[in-house]
């Protein structure tokens, strides 16, 4: 009695997150399933069309060329916003002042609305009274065309969400290098490890684990991009931006009625993404295990 | 005795000379003898100077560049080159972004869905922690287990029928359509609860001695000793729904429902460069002004996500 009491109460104060779970975190995983068979607009009650969503996706001129830019924005943000924030974690580590200033002026573009870094570099790479045009100029080197040219327009995408997110992954390497035990460096300097061999055998196997977890995070998180080429070129020019996201907003809400495509399409995305995910899972096991 | 105090003096004649050492509290790659040498001292203050330099131009420089850019005439802005120092500064474009966004609206908007959101989702996940943590009901580790599960599920992916629920629900510019897929947060009753672990089990069971309910363990014993994770979670809460973009964008659809992100962007194409900026920066402002106060908390918080899972 006491005990299905105790449990009666316990579900009652439950039952609030089990809704809400389940109607906005379970229900949509199996509908995404579900949906990606289907055809509806939202009004009419949905037919079901078997395979036609894939084929639909699939048949789409922009569906290769979605998926090249996804990767290759993916490979090109990690080259700048994985090395990149580790270096920075790295150097900010070993100064000795203005840590606070720092690590506040890393981390500012992260708390600022994306919409405002996205348009705010909008300006910047405009070919002309743009800053990124002006400060090239400067240096007496010819403009470039940036968000207006398919050779560079992926790039400048990439350079906006790094500025916009590199703060994060900054601060927890930051916090991951504040945990090496000083001990471990003293002992390598002891055994005649210069810097750069410090690095490599004391710094990077202990922030191992973090670095991995990050790796996929990172993947999982960047082949998602969808704010950049929504708001800074719509997919362009010549479908050089489009991305998967993007594709599938436009299946959704451009193309008219095409959310079974969407799902289908998010069925994909979701299968690449899951092996990552996975991936991650263990990882994070792992290190509960080396923590523990 | 003398010998002592000759060489005491002889060594604090010596650190005159000396430059004061850089103080190291905490050992790193670089030893604190390394760092204390003569050329170590050079090339630290070096390395200060340029990484200063470097995070000022690549992170404060495009913000002074923005709030100056809303302080200049439209003709000043297509000068080339640009003025580094806004010749005749005006707020007139801050006037007109107020206008043409009408940004008194979006950001009441904004903070309404912000603390509603805020309160939906406090009162939801705490039970849930609270519940999961101390109450501990069969099935527990089962329910945990699936709601973080969540989180291995990407945002984008699920989005779409997420969309359709919403819709079907008849929640689209509805504010609970914003407030209820944001309470469903896996991450957050992880953190709550592992906080609600670490509360000992005595004061719990001292308070139902006294006849206290389990309600009323929650209020008067279990919340103001979490005052630190609620802090983190209520400040990722607030700050998370106010940069928001891509649900506002599909289901606050109504131009006097829409938040500020959303608002912007519909806009921002048809409108004078100074004036953008004028609304970037009013809408960059508020989440500026929570991380000046709250840096703390929002490092911690951010630290804590890290090793989620």
């Amino acid at each position: 009695m006491r005990v299905l009491k105790r449990n009666l109460t316990a579900y009652g104060f439950l039952c609030a997150a089990l809704a809400c779970f389940a109607v906005f975190a379970w229900y949509p995983m199996v509908r995404e399933f579900v949906l990606s068979f289907q055809r509806t607009n939202l009004v009419d009650p949905p037919a079901w069309v078997g395979l036609d969503n894939f084929a639909a996706v699939v048949r789409d001129p922009a569906f290769g060329t979605a998926w090249l830019n996804t990767v290759a924005f993916t490979v090109l943000a990690l080259v700048c916003g994985y090395a990149v924030p580790f270096v920075t974690a790295l150097v900010l580590n070993e100064l000795r002042h203005a840590r606070g200033y720092l690590r506040f002026v890393v981390y500012l573009p992260v708390m600022l609305p994306p919409i405002v870094a996205v348009l705010l570099f909008r300006w910047f790479f405009d070919p002309g009274p743009g800053l990124f045009n002006q400060i090239l100029g400067l240096f007496h080197l010819p403009g470039l065309a940036w968000l207006d040219s398919s050779s560079t327009a992926l790039v400048s995408l990439v350079i906006v969400s790094t500025w916009m997110n590199m703060g994060s992954a900054t601060l927890i390497y930051l916090a991951a290098l504040q945990n090496i035990p000083p001990e471990l460096y003293e002992a390598a300097e002891l055994d005649g490890a210069g810097i750069l061999a410090r690095i490599r055998h004391v710094t990077i196997p202990q922030t191992r684990l973090i670095l991995m977890l990050m790796l996929m995070l990172q993947i999982v998180a960047t082949m998602q991009v969808f704010i950049e080429p929504y708001m800074l070129t719509g997919g362009g020019p010549e479908n050089a931006t489009v991305t998967v996201a993007y594709l599938m907003y436009q299946f959704a809400f451009t193309y008219g009625d095409g959310y079974g495509q969407a799902g289908a399409l998010g069925m994909m995305l979701m299968l690449v993404l899951l092996v990552f995910a996975a991936f991650q899972l263990r990882l994070t096991r792992d290190e509960r295990e080396v923590t523990a | 005795m003398i010998s002592v105090g000759a060489r005491a003096t002889e060594r604090r004649a010596r650190e005159r000379r000396r430059p004061r050492p850089i103080e190291v509290r905490f050992r790193t790659i670089v030893s604190p003898h390394q760092l204390n040498s003569r050329w170590g001292r050079r090339i630290y203050w070096a390395v200060l100077l340029t990484v200063l330099t470097l995070s000022t131009l690549a992170f404060v420089f495009p913000l002074y560049w923005m709030v100056t850019g809303a302080m200049k005439s439209g003709e000043e802005l297509a000068l080339m080159p640009p003025t580094l120092v806004p010749r005749a500064p005006t707020l007139d474009a801050f006037a007109e972004a107020w206008e043409l966004f009408d940004i008194g609206l979006l950001l009441r908007n904004t903070a309404f869905y912000a603390l509603g959101g805020w309160l939906v989702t406090m009162a939801v996940d705490v039970s849930a922690a609270y519940a999961l943590s101390k109450l501990r009901p069969a099935l527990g580790n089962v329910v945990l287990g699936a709601m973080l599960a969540t989180l291995m599920v990407p945002p984008m992916v699920v989005l779409i029928p997420l969309y359709v629920t919403v819709s079907d629900l008849g929640l689209l510019n509805d504010p609970w359509g914003l407030w209820l897929p944001a309470a469903a947060n896996g991450f957050n009753i992880f953190l709550l609860k592992r906080f609600f672990d670490s509360i000992p089990k005595e004061l719990v069971e001292a308070a139902l001695i006294d006849g206290a309910g389990p309600l009323r363990v929650l209020w008067s014993v279990i919340l103001p000793v979490s005052r630190p994770i609620l802090g983190v979670v209520s400040i990722f809460t607030i700050v998370t729904s106010f940069k928001d973009f891509v649900w506002p964008l599909l289901v606050m659809t109504d131009s006097d429902r829409m938040t500020i992100s959303v608002g912007l962007s519909q806009t921002a194409g048809a409108v004078p460069q100074n004036t953008i900026m004028a609304g970037l920066v009013i809408a960059g402002i508020p989440t500026v002004v929570v991380f000046f106060f709250f840096q703390r908390h929002i490092m911690a918080g951010l630290t804590a996500g890290s090793i989620k899972g």
